[in-house]
């Protein structure tokens, strides 16, 4: 866990190595412990996340603040919503 | 039973559970989607790895489904649970290694277990009676809502008029004569109600969205299974039968020749775990051996392995082998040419 830039606390998941759709896996079970309004960022290399990832929060409700690349590996932050 | 009544819907990703979900939640029935990872979907993994996948849609469908209907979609890991359905299916095998049947009454199985887990009110399939030999039919309906638990909670929209009244219908919770009454295998009628939906894009996976209904790879599954004596399987068994050329020379020992850059860069994440050779000399690809080669086998393999290198012509080239999580050593070999490498061994 860490302090978000605008305050927020900042949860991370280690999604490397992972094939789609197990990183969105991994999110949506880490989501579920999560208040709304952390933000959780996931690191993947998988380039499927940056699609899954954010066409899985748009379905769910959730907002997904930035995606980027980092080399070979795939960097998106998401914030939690209310149900 | 809440107000608004509840119905929990399998996405597959294809068109029907698409159609089915709508048309329930188009009668004020709050709708949400479950999709199932088993480890055997089609869309995703080899997508990813492959160099010439690279430019197709990585678009998850199960997703992007939810997506055009307007539902939440819940994706949940079965894979570990499921290993039992694939190795001892009780209603046995299709034409492949597909467990069709059994497939559907755990699935729905699962679905019901969210059902009870979140407070919802019954269960939704795209299912649609003799659309799939094996496992939708009249006589296998009644087998898969047994045997999930789901009883006349699980609704088929797709086909419900032609079924016994199921209790959302009986309660009111949706109108049955606004359900359909679909049959047989022709999709013109899901296609005339998609139009009417509105859904103008969809995917068709070819035999289903699952490896199992693949010939090819049903064929590496059981030698795999046969070579082990067993009928175990593991995630990381699934992903390298979807990946590279699959040779046998002996009981003992496969080699898995990578195909192309992306499949081995994949690969040699698994050198840790199997023998891997490559040509030192020549540009060409890994291969991993799965079993218990002894030396022989190995300079066998190496062999093997240049012949699918750029060095495939020379006399001889220095091949790396490299134990599971050891140091790697030397050996001189000459490629094999094509005649000695007979049909039987290839996978």
């Amino acid at each position: 866990m860490s302090e978000a830039a605008n305050g927020s606390r900042r949860e991370h998941l280690d999604a490397r190595g992972l094939l789609c759709p197990m990183p969105v896996i991994r999110t949506e079970e880490r989501i579920k412990a999560l208040a709304p309004g952390t933000e959780l960022e996931v690191r993947a290399s998988d380039p499927g996340v940056l699609y899954d990832i954010p066409a899985w929060c748009r379905v769910n409700g959730h907002t997904v603040l930035e995606s980027r690349e980092e080399g070979d590996e795939l960097v998106v932050v998401l914030r939690v919503e209310a149900e | 039973m809440s107000e608004q009544p509840k119905a929990v819907a399998l996405i597959s990703g294809g068109l029907d559970s698409m159609l089915a979900a709508k048309a329930v939640q188009q009668q004020g029935v709050h709708v949400e989607g479950i999709n199932f990872f088993t480890g055997f979907c089609v869309e995703g993994h080899t997508h990813a790895i492959r160099q010439k996948d690279k430019d197709k849609a990585k678009r998850n469908t199960a997703l992007w489904s939810a997506e055009q209907v307007g539902i939440k979609l819940h994706i949940v890991d079965i894979s570990q649970e499921y290993v039992g359905i694939v190795t001892n299916p009780k209603h046995g095998y299709g034409q492949n290694l597909n467990p069709c049947l059994d497939c559907k009454g755990f699935m729905v199985g699962k679905a019901v277990e969210w059902m009870e887990e979140h407070g919802f009110d019954f269960v939704i399939t795209g299912e649609v009676i003799g659309q799939r030999p094996k496992s939708q039919r009249r006589d296998t309906f009644p087998v898969v809502a047994e045997e999930s638990g789901a009883g006349d909670r699980l609704l088929r929209p797709l086909c419900a008029r032609q079924l016994e009244p199921t209790l959302p219908e009986r309660e009111g919770w949706v109108d049955r004569e606004q359900l359909y009454d679909f049959t047989g295998r022709s999709r013109k009628p899901q296609m005339q109600l998609a139009a009417e939906l509105g859904f103008e894009d969809w995917s068709q996976p070819a035999g289903g969205c699952c490896f199992l209904t693949d010939e090819n790879f049903s064929r590496k599954l059981a030698d795999l299974w046969q070579a082990r004596g067993t009928r175990e399987y593991d995630l990381d068994d699934v992903m390298l039968l979807k990946l590279g050329r699959h040779i046998r020379p002996a009981d003992n020992y496969k080699l898995i020749i990578a195909r192309e850059d992306g499949e081995n860069r994949f690969m040699n994440g698994y050198r840790k775990r199997f023998h891997a050779v490559r040509d030192l000399d020549n540009p060409g690809p890994l291969a991993l051996v799965q079993g218990e080669p002894d030396n022989d086998d190995l300079e066998t393999a190496a062999r093997i392995t240049a012949r699918y290198g750029k060095g495939k012509m020379a006399e001889r080239v220095r091949a790396e082998i490299t134990p599971p999580g050891g140091e790697p050593y030397v050996a001189e070999v000459a490629p094999m040419p094509p005649a000695q490498i007979p049909e039987e061994w290839h996978v």
